[in-house]
């Protein structure tokens, strides 16, 4: 049995989870990683994705979220997510929202470096959708 | 003299009066305590979020190759002030104040030389600021159809507020809102957001890896940490208006109270003295028969 640390989800708006995990995966800005206890402390920036979450009770929970950074530290890891949602309420419609929406803001970049970041979170969110699709089927 | 028909109108009008007053005070209540669950709620994000710019900020404060939304434009010449107010009024002096301390800094700033540039969050800032400093104002953000705020309201402010930056429209970007401290209780307050100033030791030591590397996290920490702080300016004024306005309103009912026991007074002693009169006229014609 893995080692439980104390793992934190939040939004601006509220505290979505806290509580005991033994291993969490997360979208980093380069890529996925797994974090488990005694990992070293670590900064990183978070893409739209799924984080997978395993309590300590072995209960999986998984969260979408759409940006943010993530503090790994010796204390625990936090989770800084923009917006998240749990897995379970988040419809296929609110995933096309959010690509609605980059679309949109990819539409509106004056500049090249937004474009180019506008038309990186519309791929990833697409990823998101494709592999939510996946799951459920 | 009133008539008693006018009396009695004018008792009917405050009682009314007083009844509004009395609903707006409720529904404030009502609204101040879920401002404050929304405060309380945004506070952990707020909280590691300053502790992790600190952390990362320590390190890279002192390069010339910081950014400059942490490190400012090293000017000090325009200054940009961010009044956050209400959209409505009835909340005792709850917009008055927030605008007079922002009013008194932009005073002191214009006669030390400094230019000053205004954004109005909120409509009650806007109609009091505009009146002196018309060509100031740069622009105005209503948040009029919004229930309660979202962090998507922080965020539009705060895309605002970067893009006046790296357009140079300012060099020093000061917040100006109310925080809440309680019901009677709210302080106006400024907060200079770019470049931030942090207060106490800073730097925690702990080593951390970065991934990407700390400029590319810092370049997206420092926008979101405006937002953030814009967010919880919002929030600290939602629950200040709601406070001022409730006490606000509770002092108006008992104003309208006493008012009516006043009228009510009068309104019996006016009526008495006709009934007298008339009894007067009634015996002293009997008398004269």
């Amino acid at each position: 049995m893995a080692e439980p640390f104390a793992f934190e989800i939040v939004s601006p708006e509220r505290r979505l989870l806290a509580g005991e995990a033994t291993e969490v995966v997360v979208p980093g800005g380069d890529g996925y990683f797994t974090v488990m206890a005694g990992h070293a402390p670590v900064m990183s920036t978070v893409k739209p994705g799924v984080v997978d979450v395993k309590m300590a009770d072995g209960e999986l929970r998984q969260f979408f979220v759409r940006g943010g950074f993530a503090d790994v530290a010796p204390s625990g890891f936090t989770l800084l997510a923009e917006q998240a949602v749990a897995l379970a309420d988040l419809a296929a419609e609110d995933i096309e929202g959010h690509i609605r929406n980059a679309e949109e803001d990819l539409a509106d970049a004056d500049t090249d470096e937004k474009r180019d970041k506008a038309r990186q979170t519309l791929s990833q969110l697409r990823e998101v959708r494709d592999a939510l699709a996946h799951m459920r089927r | 003299m009133a008539s008693l028909k006018d009396m009695r109108n004018r008792i009917a009008s405050t009682k009314a009066t007083q009844k509004i007053t009395k609903a707006m005070q409720m529904v404030a209540a009502a609204k101040l305590r879920r401002a404050q669950a929304a405060a309380e709620a945004a506070r952990p994000y707020a909280e590691h979020m300053d502790k992790v710019l600190r952390s990362i900020a320590g390190g890279v404060a002192g390069l010339e190759s910081a950014p400059p939304l942490l490190r400012g434009t090293g000017a000090d010449r325009v200054h940009l002030l961010v009044v956050c107010t209400a959209e409505r009024g009835l909340c005792g002096p709850f917009n008055s104040s927030i605008v007079r301390l922002a009013r008194e800094h932009a005073s002191r700033l214009m006669a030390d030389g400094k230019a000053v540039k205004f954004l109005c969050v909120g409509r009650k800032g806007y109609e009091q600021l505009k009146r002196l400093y018309e060509q100031q104002i740069v622009e105005v953000i209503e948040l009029r159809g919004v229930r309660t705020i979202g962090f998507a309201q922080a965020r539009m402010v705060g895309d605002r507020i970067v893009e006046h930056f790296e357009k140079g429209a300012f060099d020093v970007c000061t917040l100006f809102f109310s925080r809440f401290k309680s019901v009677i209780a709210q302080i106006p307050t400024a907060q200079q957001i770019i470049p931030p100033v942090f207060e106490g030791a800073d730097g925690n030591g702990a080593s951390y890896e970065y991934e990407p590397e700390e400029e590319e996290i810092l370049a997206e920490l420092l926008p979101k940490n405006i937002q953030v702080q814009v967010f919880r300016a919002l929030l600290e004024n939602a629950a200040s208006e709601q406070g001022a306005r409730m006490s606000a309103m509770d002092n108006a009912t008992r104003n309208a109270g006493e008012m009516i026991r006043k009228q009510t007074l009068t309104y019996n002693r006016t009526r008495q003295a006709m009934i007298t009169k008339e009894l007067i006229e009634i015996i002293s014609g009997a008398e004269a028969l």
